[in-house]
């Protein structure tokens, strides 16, 4: 069906990845490493071990009370932890500042016992944010680990009488010898490439990312050797960690369920208490920040200067442009991969291993001798967030792809049916539902970045992200607020109408 | 000049072999009968183009047929189950024998089609509002319609009953008209139901045709083994 359209689909993916690295990897030739580009690999390394360890090391007791415990909103909450995943980070960071900032109601409380407060800017306030965002994520997949414990095993260990502790001993430990390496590396490797939540909390020749530090070389030291070697180092080291990431892969999946037949035991006495305090401080830990952000930017509406609603129509268009071209790609990669070509699946993750601001360094070297970069600051940020987002859409669609081809891809190649026919009357009508869902999916994601347009955008081609981005440098938070509060409606707004197409769909 | 003619095929794969180098004519009923594993269904997968063969050639009317894809072979196949999309209409399913896009169809052809196999008004239902033996039925009804002089049947009706198994071949039978048709089955009583030749496939080998009765009258040593004792 559509083994020509991936493998052309791949090229180009292959070199709008892999043409910027060469790029840059030509411009860095020749320019050893300085002092401040090693501080910045080593802050990179070391808050990406202390961000993974942290969320995960959260996840683990909040996974293992959402599995063991039955109450009401339950379904809600898990539902919700799929949600900061879709959340814009600047989003969350405003919230984090509202909550944990000078003014915000823990240095309050902490002032009023007289206590020494707390500061979120520098290292401790960047693997706050990275908690907030990928602890979520990490109980997920530990959740998933819990709840593939086969039935059996709990049946057999509630028949010998295995107390809390030899549960734990000898189905929840193996368990999580087996899945932790994996969220772990997982968290890892996103806050490697993390860039707004550095460009705000952390800063400063103490708390500078790689990523970072490539964007202030462009930006404020116009020193492009010195941003293409960064580029280099970010690729060695995402590389890196994506190669160790598929030593110990297993995939993470979006979807878990949420009851089995046989639930896991439920120890009453402390630990009833235990998991009910934990349940309650991982839902104020991520619930706070967002209504603070309402709060705040309830009022902020009212007063949101007039150059929001450009950037937000740029985010919307930035999002209707990328989120198709992400999931076509993404589509045709896919439905190559099941129809044996195997190369393909290496291709479709090889985004995962550069970086928003690698590729954005890259195509600014391309473009900066033929064009100013502002003017193109969309199209680039089109180009790139689909890149970046296709991975995620290709894991949503492969296994869709996989069954298809599978249960029906003899009986189309009887009939005849292929190219457009096959799209029109087999692949959309079957696929439908992962199709939205990735639709949704990628067009949140698009909408709510903040990367590599920081890089190219002046006064024109501003999204709504940098826009808040700037409005917070100005010290403006009501109006950021607000404006963020915009933000949040669009992109899920933007995930709500993909995965309702793809649900209207009529199944057989 | 036969029509379908396997030429010195052979199909290897890893640690499994088999050969076939013979003729059947059209209008031919064929059974293909053996033991579970031995290729049946690799045989016909292979006439299909879902089997690339290692050796020989495979002729319809004396021209190579065996580099086409399959969907522009002179034949229809139906397999033992997913023969339709669940998501199209049962006229939606049968419009895709005539054109695969669906743009020019001719739905009255369609209408009268799902009449001859006793199917008429349930063009507009989903295959899973059928029953097994109408959804049969209707994967019979696109072949038909499809009009291609070789129809391959890869125990498209083993999930039926034994009446309505019957009653299916008997369709086919009648249908078929001046097409050859070659018919995978593990049933003997399908065989001497329906083929006036059979194909044993054994060890190997997938045998030239040979009429169905003189076969299993006095079956050669593979065929009293697959077939034991009780099979008669």
């Amino acid at each position: 069906m559509a083994r020509r359209a991936g493998t052309l689909t791949a090229l180009a993916l292959a070199f709008v990845t892999l043409a910027p690295v060469a790029v840059v990897m030509v411009q860095a030739g020749g320019r050893g490493l300085t002092a401040p580009d090693w501080a910045a690999l080593r802050f990179t390394l070391l808050q990406a071990v202390l961000s993974a360890l942290a969320s995960v090391g959260c996840a683990v007791p909040l996974a293992r009370a959402l599995a063991r415990r039955r109450f009401a909103g339950r379904g809600a909450l898990i539902t919700a932890l799929g949600a900061p995943f879709l959340l814009p980070v600047i989003v969350a960071v405003l919230g984090l500042l509202a909550v944990f900032g000078r003014a915000g109601v823990v240095n309050a409380t902490l002032r009023g016992l007289g206590l020494p407060e707390v500061s979120i800017f520098g290292l401790g306030g960047v693997v706050l944010a990275h908690v907030f965002l990928n602890m979520p994520l990490a109980t997920r997949m530990l959740l998933q680990g819990w709840q593939a414990i086969p039935a059996e095993r709990l049946r057999l260990a509630e028949s010998l009488g295995f107390t809390p502790r030899e549960v734990w001993r000898h189905l929840e430990r193996p368990m999580l010898r087996a899945v932790l390496p994996g969220a772990l590396l997982a968290v890892f490797a996103i806050c490697l490439t993390s860039f707004a939540v550095v460009l705000i909390l952390g800063g400063g020749p103490a708390a500078t990312t790689v990523e970072l530090a490539i964007w202030q070389a462009i930006r404020f030291e116009f020193d492009l050797p010195r941003a293409a070697t960064l580029a280099v180092m970010q690729v060695l080291a995402c590389g890196g960690a994506v190669g160790l990431a598929g030593l110990v892969a297993r995939a993470p999946g979006f979807g878990a369920g949420l009851d089995r037949l046989h639930p896991l035991p439920a120890p009453p006495g402390w630990r009833r208490g235990l998991d009910a305090a934990v349940l309650a401080l991982a839902t104020l830990f991520l619930a706070a920040p967002l209504l603070a952000v309402l709060q705040r930017g309830l009022p902020g509406l009212l007063s949101l200067p007039a150059s929001i609603w450009p950037a937000a129509a740029a985010s919307a268009l930035v999002a209707c442009l990328a989120a198709p071209l992400a999931v076509g790609g993404a589509l045709a990669l896919a439905l190559g991969r099941a129809q044996g070509v195997r190369w393909l699946e290496p291709v479709a993750m090889l985004p995962m291993a550069g970086s928003q601001l690698v590729l954005g360094t890259g195509l600014f070297l391309i473009a900066f001798p033929f064009v100013t970069p502002a003017r193109l600051s969309l199209p680039v940020t089109v180009l790139v967030t689909a890149v970046m987002s296709l991975p995620f859409a290709y894991r949503i669609l492969a296994p869709a792809a996989q069954a298809l081809v599978a249960d029906y891809g003899r009986l189309a190649a009887a009939l005849d049916l292929r190219g457009g026919a096959a799209l029109r009357l087999l692949v959309l009508p079957r696929l439908r539902r992962p199709l939205g869902f990735a639709l949704g999916l990628c067009a949140a994601l698009a909408a709510g970045d903040l990367g590599v347009v920081a890089l190219f955008a002046t006064e024109t081609g501003v999204t709504l992200p940098l826009a808040i981005s700037r409005l917070m440098g100005a010290y403006r938070m009501d109006q950021a607020a607000g404006a963020a509060l915009v933000l949040v409606a669009l992109a899920f707004g933007l995930f709500w109408i993909g995965d309702r197409w793809g649900r209207g769909g009529t199944e057989a | 000049m036969a029509g379908l003619r396997l030429d010195h095929l052979a199909i290897v794969q890893d640690d499994f072999a088999l050969r076939a180098d013979w003729s059947a004519e059209p209008g031919g009923r064929v059974a293909v009968i053996g033991p579970s594993g031995a290729g049946k269904s690799t045989l016909l997968h292979t006439i299909a183009g879902f089997l690339p063969p290692s050796e020989g050639a495979v002729l319809w009317q004396g021209a190579r047929i065996d580099a086409l894809p399959p969907g522009q072979r002179p034949l229809s196949i139906l397999f033992q189950d997913q023969n339709l999309f669940p998501h199209l209409t049962i006229a939606q399913n049968l419009g895709l024998g005539l054109d695969p896009a669906l743009r020019r169809v001719d739905w009255r052809a369609v209408e009268a089609v799902l009449e001859r196999v006793g199917l008429s008004g349930l063009g507009a239902r989903r295959p899973a509002q059928l029953s097994g033996g109408q959804q049969s039925r209707a994967a019979l009804a696109r072949a038909l319609l499809r009009q291609r002089p070789l129809l391959l049947l890869d125990e498209p009706f083993a999930a039926l009953g034994p009446a309505l198994k019957a009653e299916m071949l008997d369709l086919v039978d009648a249908l078929a008209g001046d097409a050859l048709v070659l018919m995978v089955t593990h049933d003997p009583a399908d065989a001497r139901r329906f083929a006036r030749d059979t194909v044993l496939v054994a060890e190997g080998v997938a045998a030239p045709p040979v009429p169905t009765a003189a076969l299993f009258a006095d079956p050669p040593p593979a065929l009293a083994a697959y077939l034991g004792g009780a099979a008669f």
